[in-house]
């Protein structure tokens, strides 16, 4: 009798506990507070060549966070495949981590859930200051007009990388400033039996960076001034088109480029199999591939004429890593401080020159460290010729839709499959009609 | 069980009849509510782990779930049949898609089944008579089956790749089968890449469900029919796959609901966007919640899927039933 009883009982409680837990999720509500100011959780991005060069780069940092504030921060580096997905996993169960980075272009989008803490006047005051950021930087932090939904942590630009001893076999003394010559040079380079640019046809988010920068040149944007998606103009059916014929017409891209998304690019780059390649702060990576600094070159991405400017000149998007705070934080306090911690001139200097970016503040980006010939043109570009995503909601959507459409034509290419105009533009047709109806 | 307490139940009550009426009857809500009681943490867990979540998910396909409402995805504001007639509006860009994807995976599930059950019953039919080492290769068989799918079907997406795959290798420089390398893993390849990995990993299942079946036919009726002069072939059709009959009703059925739902080995191979010629519907669910952030569609598609599906299971239960109740008979 009393083990059925032992048993009844058990069972009621396990009941009452599932029934209690089943009711404990799902509510999001209620802004950040400071239940608990002694601990952080921080989701990092994969910035390095490997998660674990990652935590090896910022465990010291951390530690050194702890000895200063008494603030113990969690990390976890968060694969770049994941992120976009955890982040709105946390956004939907309001459990999420306390200071996260984001890609600097999914700003926008992020910024409209509401789940980031906005960064206004008195925010900015806690960590410095608006004014530290370098402008370029700000300019992709979330809609205009709104406040940032992050501050800009780690900067990086596009520039074209190409192999010295390709290129000197092939005779040719200096990289390609417009694309006709990048074309001619890449078509010399085939002669000699290698590839002459590398691309990454099946990795949406770099697909999508590329068609940007071309469709900039041909004057074109990919959302109108109030953030309706026009993908179908003939400026940017142009530039698709022209990233795309790389491949399908002026054959410099090696067809097997249409299926990479895993970096294979650039372990073909650091091979010496491929002569040039159109990346944003490679050096770190291309020693992790163990090709020596000495080997390669860089130079400003190519322009269609003239030197690389505003305008139709713009030769990069503003590429970066923003940090934010997540609105329903237990650490509002300790959160900030480790914001301006990360954001401090010292550690924006120990942290962009282990992973080779440029700092995104004004005061650390002066330091001579980077202006080294690798980082130079970066920041150069940085500072006269890049431009920032469109900052509108649905920025993420058109990474995924654009993105596969260029996949799409890049697969069709490497079939041997005529890219026409009119193939383009169906593609973005098809693209533009899966977008959210304003 | 139930019968057995209600027997004993009238029975045993006169005979210590002396109590006063009020704890008797506590004490038979006691008796019948235990198994209720002991019962109720699985119904809760079952309520928890499978129809809380299948609600909401129902419940917010008839929502406005964007990003501009998810973090508080309660208050989303009701939007009706909406996302019900833009999945099914196969004019407009997301229906289109969402057809093109439909057809694409009956056709892909019609081919997995039909090889996975053709290549399981023959390896087990051979399987059948004993000979030295066949218990290592039906162990061999089973690899695939027992490996964690993630494990192999990214080995798989290795060897499916242009430049440096082996089966591009194996085609193309040893056999010289194809005038050029082909790309398997993007482009109309894709679909052939997925069937194989899909059949080589769901014909074990089918192997081993069937060498089970294969057990219970007795071996007098073979006996019989070799005596009657029946040769190998007149044997598996008529003794073999009749008696085979049940098993492969639900072995064909479980097939092609693991077939018809894979999003694993897609994923796994292609990544978030898969080319369109191996668009898997799970997959292109998946896309398309997260193309437009609209996870009310997503849902909405997940719903008519899952009808769909329950549509095919009740006809061919109903189907093959009755066809098994009219011969018994």
């Amino acid at each position: 009798m009393r083990k059925i009883r032992t048993a009844a009982m058990g069972a009621a409680t396990l009941s009452l506990a599932l029934a209690a837990t089943a009711c404990g999720g799902g509510s999001a509500t209620g802004g950040g507070s400071n239940d608990s100011p002694r601990t952080l959780t921080y989701w990092a991005s994969n910035q390095g060549a490997s998660i674990s060069v990652d935590q090896k780069v910022l465990k010291p940092e951390l530690d050194k966070f702890e000895q200063r504030t008494g603030i113990k921060v969690k990390l976890e580096v968060v694969p770049w495949s994941d992120l976009l997905n955890r982040i709105l996993t946390a956004t939907t169960s309001g459990q999420g981590p306390d200071v996260l980075n984001i890609g600097n272009t999914w700003s926008a989008s992020l910024q409209a859930t509401g789940a980031l803490l906005p960064w206004d006047a008195a925010n900015f005051a806690k960590i410095g200051g608006k004014e530290r950021f370098v402008d370029s930087a700000l300019g992709s932090t979330g809609a205009q007009g709104k406040d940032p939904a992050a501050v800009p942590l780690y900067s990086m630009s596009y520039a074209l990388y190409y192999n010295k001893q390709l290129f000197a076999e092939a005779g040719m003394a200096k990289p390609p400033v417009t694309w006709d010559e990048l074309v001619a040079d890449g078509k010399k380079i085939e002669a000699k039996g290698k590839n002459g640019l590398g691309a990454e046809g099946a990795n949406l988010s770099n697909n999508i960076h590329q068609v940007f920068v071309l469709a900039q040149q041909h004057g074109a944007d990919f959302f109108t001034p109030d953030g309706r998606p026009d993908f179908t103009s003939d400026g940017v059916v142009a530039a698709v088109k022209q990233y795309v014929d790389l491949m399908a017409k002026d054959k410099v891209v090696g067809q097997s480029n249409a299926e990479y998304a895993q970096n294979q690019s650039l372990s073909d780059f650091a091979k010496g199999k491929t002569a040039m390649v159109l990346w944003q702060t490679a050096s770190a990576t291309f020693k992790s591939l163990g090709m020596k600094d000495s080997e390669w070159g860089v130079a400003p991405a190519p322009v269609q004429s003239g030197t690389p400017g505003a305008g139709a000149q713009v030769n990069s998007m503003v590429a970066g890593i923003n940090m934010a705070v997540f609105k329903n934080t237990h650490n509002l306090d300790g959160a900030a401080g480790f914001v301006k911690f990360m954001t401090s001139d010292e550690e924006q200097k120990i942290l962009n020159t282990a992973y080779g970016s440029i700092p995104s503040v004004k005061a650390a980006q002066a330091d001579p460290a980077f202006n080294s010939p690798g980082t130079a043109v970066l920041r150069q570009t940085l500072a006269t010729s890049a431009r920032a995503l469109p900052q509108v909601p649905d920025e993420s959507q058109f990474e995924t839709a654009v993105g596969t459409a260029v996949k799409e034509l890049f697969a069709d290419a490497a079939a041997g499959r005529a890219v026409t105009t009119e193939s383009v533009k169906a593609r973005l047709r098809k693209a533009e009609q899966q977008m959210p109806a304003a | 069980m139930t019968a057995t307490t209600r027997r004993a139940g009238p029975q045993a009550l006169p005979e210590r009849s002396p109590g006063p009426a009020r704890p008797r009857r506590t004490g038979r809500i006691r008796r019948i509510g235990l198994p209720y009681l002991l019962l109720l943490p699985a119904l809760l867990l079952e309520l928890l782990v499978h129809l809380v979540p299948m609600v909401i998910g129902i419940a917010m396909s008839f929502k406005e779930l964007t990003q501009f409402s998810i973090r508080d995805w309660g208050s989303a504001p009701w939007s009706g049949t909406d996302n019900y007639r833009l999945s099914v509006d196969f004019h407009g860009a997301v229906g289109e898609a969402l057809l093109h994807s439909f057809l694409v995976t009956v056709v892909f599930t019609v081919l997995s089944v039909g090889l996975c059950w053709l290549i399981g019953t023959s390896a087990a039919l051979y399987m059948q008579d004993t000979f030295r080492g066949r218990g290592l290769l039906r162990a061999v068989f089973l690899v695939p089956y027992a490996l964690p799918v993630y494990a192999a079907v990214i080995t798989w997406a290795f060897m499916f790749q242009h430049d440096n795959g082996l089966v591009n290798h194996v085609l193309h420089d040893q056999l010289h089968l194809t005038g050029k390398p082909s790309f398997w893993l993007i482009g109309d390849n894709s679909f052939y890449a997925l069937l194989t990995v899909s059949v080589w990993k769901g014909w074990p299942f089918a192997f081993l469900v069937v060498v089970a079946g294969l057990q219970n036919i007795p071996t007098e009726l073979y006996e019989a029919a070799a005596l009657d002069g029946a040769g190998r072939w007149q044997q598996i059709r008529r003794i073999t796959l009749p008696s085979l009959r049940p098993v492969n009703q639900v072995l064909v059925l479980v097939l092609f609901l693991w077939t018809f739902n894979d999003f694993n080995t897609p994923y796994v191979l292609f990544g978030k966007s898969a080319p369109e010629a191996a668009d898997l519907i799970s997959l292109h669910i998946y896309q398309s919640s997260f193309v437009t952030w609209n996870f009310g569609t997503g849902s909405a598609m997940s719903v008519l899927l899952l009808l769909f599906l329950l549509v095919v299971t009740g006809c061919y239960l109903l189907l093959t039933s009755r066809g098994r109740r009219t011969t018994d008979v």
